[in-house]
């Protein structure tokens, strides 16, 4: 057994794991493509399928974030406030959970989605998870800044990157805000309790595109200090 | 007077053979601290880190390694308290290594860290103090050696600190660290060669017939640092941006370029730690040489023989080619999170501080100095994850060493004492 002080202090760096965790996430959300559209087609068994696999990679998700969590004791000497990098976890892993309570209230109610805002659902979808999916470009940034010591250059590159978030993230609020006019326009002639969930997977999927620019936003909290 | 006499070629074998088995020790467990960083950031292979060690332990053992054994042979004790028993210090030296060989042995086979330069100067110390006077030990100059143990790690880290924070700002925060890489490691491998040479030269080297002012030193040293960087510049030469593998990292080509540099700190560090860490094996030795060649006079006018450096780098060299080779491969293939450009930094301070340390004369951990360094790195916000309770555990190595040290060299002082009187 070699026992050398050197060996010991080297601890296993979280921010792969954190890369592979917010991944995963996306990774999750993105099944909602395949699910709104068999939702949209009326066929539940794709959906099932789709919600499966979401269910299954937002379990991995969990995993990889307990896995990150145990590895972080108190003791551990980081280039960054431990707790923002919890913070930041907490915040990918929503990302996850909140694609499966979609997933999962639109398969228990197998919901109907109204012909006129079918397209609008979609394309609201979409801006949100390109709002995702620009998180996770500027979380694969983080071994680059680590490399750097958080300073300089690369910090500039991240910075831009998350501006580039807070602008998706906008124009995700903005399809969100015409989708719900346009619910509204045609709610008299649904069933009320339908209408109801309607808005809420509405705003569930505006959450996604919150969550990503919280993933930004925590991302900028680890650059400044 | 009359054992000295009678028993003096075993007593001289016999301190032969356990300081070769005592830097045989160094040489199988310690060394893999100092290359560990080097093979870690995959900067060497370890056929590269063997070799280098190899050829810069030794040179470092015989070249710098003379201050440091001074002070292990007669820097730590009174002579002039011995002159009637001359005997007596031939048994405490014995009983010194005895005691920090088996104590290394005992704490290796139960995984405590331990640093074999606090077992040595527990030992003599205890058997000092304890079975010739208090008065016997030079207690200002213990002082100074436990002072150096928490300024050495001290040192290195502010230096490391220092270090990574120049290469941030004029190369990895740059728009093109790549560029900027490949002009200022020359001077960065210049100031490796630099501090080495000019450490060794001022301080030690008159052993081997060299007699240097300071300016000539300086002359020699700015050369030697010319001379590494040159080879440096030859070497990073061949070094081109590889587009694809920077897709995937964007500091893949930089890091190859600190790659040349580490080879060159690895070579410093090796060095480093042959200058410091000889002594613990040898410096027990040249006391009992000395007062037997002398015939029994302690006063110790002679200078040591360098034959006794040159048995300790080869135990060191025979150590690391029969057991620390194996070491070093499982500490660097333990250490994947340092790239050469942090490794460069801890390695370079540390090394720095040694040899600085080799050159005063004062004992100093390596390790416990390497680990201060890359702690150093961290604090520039360089390392991924350190676990600090390292630091606790080197506290304890401390705490527990030297006593034990002591206790051992005491009952084996005592015993020997018993066996030849």
């Amino acid at each position: 057994m070699v026992n050398s002080p050197i060996l010991q202090m080297f601890a296993r760096s979280p921010f792969k794991p954190m890369q592979e965790h917010i991944v995963k996430a996306q990774a999750s959300a993105a099944e909602l493509i395949p699910f709104f559209e068999a939702v949209i087609r009326n066929d539940w068994d794709a959906a099932s399928d789709c919600q499966q696999r979401i269910t299954v990679l937002e379990n991995e998700a969990d995993d990889l974030k307990r896995g990150i969590r145990q590895r972080l004791p108190a003791s551990l000497f980081l280039p960054v406030p431990r707790t923002d990098l919890l913070d930041l976890l907490r915040m990918q892993d929503k990302i996850a959970n909140r694609s499966k309570d979609i997933a999962g209230l639109m398969l228990g109610r197998e919901m109907q989605i109204p012909q006129p805002i079918q397209e609008e659902l979609l394309e609201l979808l979409r801006t949100t998870l390109l709002a995702i999916e620009q998180a996770v470009m500027a979380l694969g940034e983080l071994d680059e800044l680590l490399a750097a010591g958080f300073r300089g250059h690369e910090v500039d590159i991240v910075e831009r990157l998350i501006t580039e978030l807070d602008q998706l993230e906008h124009k995700a609020d903005e399809h969100e805000r015409k989708l719900r006019a346009s619910l509204f326009a045609v709610e008299r002639e649904l069933y009320p309790i339908d209408v109801m969930f309607l808005y809420q997977i509405i705003q569930w999927v505006g959450d996604l595109a919150n969550l990503a620019q919280q993933v930004g936003n925590r991302l900028q909290m680890l650059l400044a200090r | 007077m009359d054992i000295i006499a009678q028993y003096g070629n075993i007593m001289v074998i016999m301190a032969c053979v356990f300081g070769f088995f005592m830097a045989w020790g160094v040489g199988a467990n310690d060394v893999a601290n100092a290359m560990g960083t080097s093979v870690g950031s995959r900067a060497l292979t370890l056929k590269q880190a063997i070799i280098i060690a190899i050829l810069f332990e030794f040179a470092g053992a015989y070249l710098a390694g003379g201050a440091v054994t001074a002070t292990i042979r007669k820097g730590i004790i009174e002579p002039s308290l011995l002159t009637g028993n001359p005997e007596l210090l031939v048994y405490g030296m014995m009983a010194s290594l005895l005691a920090a060989g088996i104590w290394l042995l005992v704490a290796t086979h139960f995984g405590w860290p331990v640093s074999t330069t606090h077992s040595i100067v527990g030992a003599i110390v205890g058997f000092a103090a304890v079975g010739i006077s208090m008065d016997a030990v030079h207690w200002n100059k213990v002082g100074t050696i436990v002072a150096s143990w928490v300024v050495s790690p001290v040192t290195a880290g502010i230096i490391a600190f220092f270090l990574f924070r120049s290469v941030q700002t004029l190369i990895l925060d740059t728009e093109d660290p790549f560029h900027n890489a490949k002009r200022y490691v020359p001077y960065y491998i210049f100031l490796v060669g630099f501090i080495i040479a000019m450490v060794t030269f001022t301080k030690g080297l008159k052993h081997i017939g060299l007699h240097l002012s300071w300016l000539q030193s300086a002359g020699i040293s700015v050369f030697i640092g010319l001379l590494t960087m040159a080879v440096g510049v030859f070497m990073q030469r061949k070094i081109k941006v590889d587009s694809n593998a920077d897709r995937e990292f964007h500091f893949t080509s930089v890091e190859k370029v600190f790659g040349v540099l580490m080879l060159f700190t690895a070579c410093a560090m090796a060095f480093a730690h042959g200058s410091n860490d000889v002594a613990n094996a040898v410096g027990p030795l040249a006391a009992i040489v000395g007062v037997v060649s002398a015939g029994g006079e302690v006063a110790q006018k002679s200078a040591m023989p360098t034959w006794i450096l040159l048995l300790g780098g080869g135990g060191i060299v025979a150590g690391l080619v029969m057991y620390g080779h194996k070491v070093i491969a499982t500490v660097g293939q333990n250490i994947t999170e340092l790239t050469p450009s942090r490794g460069f930094a801890a390695t370079l301070a540390a090394a720095t501080t040694v040899v600085v340390a080799s050159g005063t004369g004062l004992p100093i951990s390596t390790t416990h100095t390497l680990v201060g360094a890359v702690l150093g790195v961290g604090l520039a916000r360089g390392m991924a994850a350190l676990n600090l309770k390292v630091v606790g555990t080197i506290f304890i190595s401390w705490i527990v060493t030297l006593p034990a040290g002591a206790l051992l060299a005491i009952i084996f002082f005592f015993m020997l004492k018993g066996i030849f009187s």
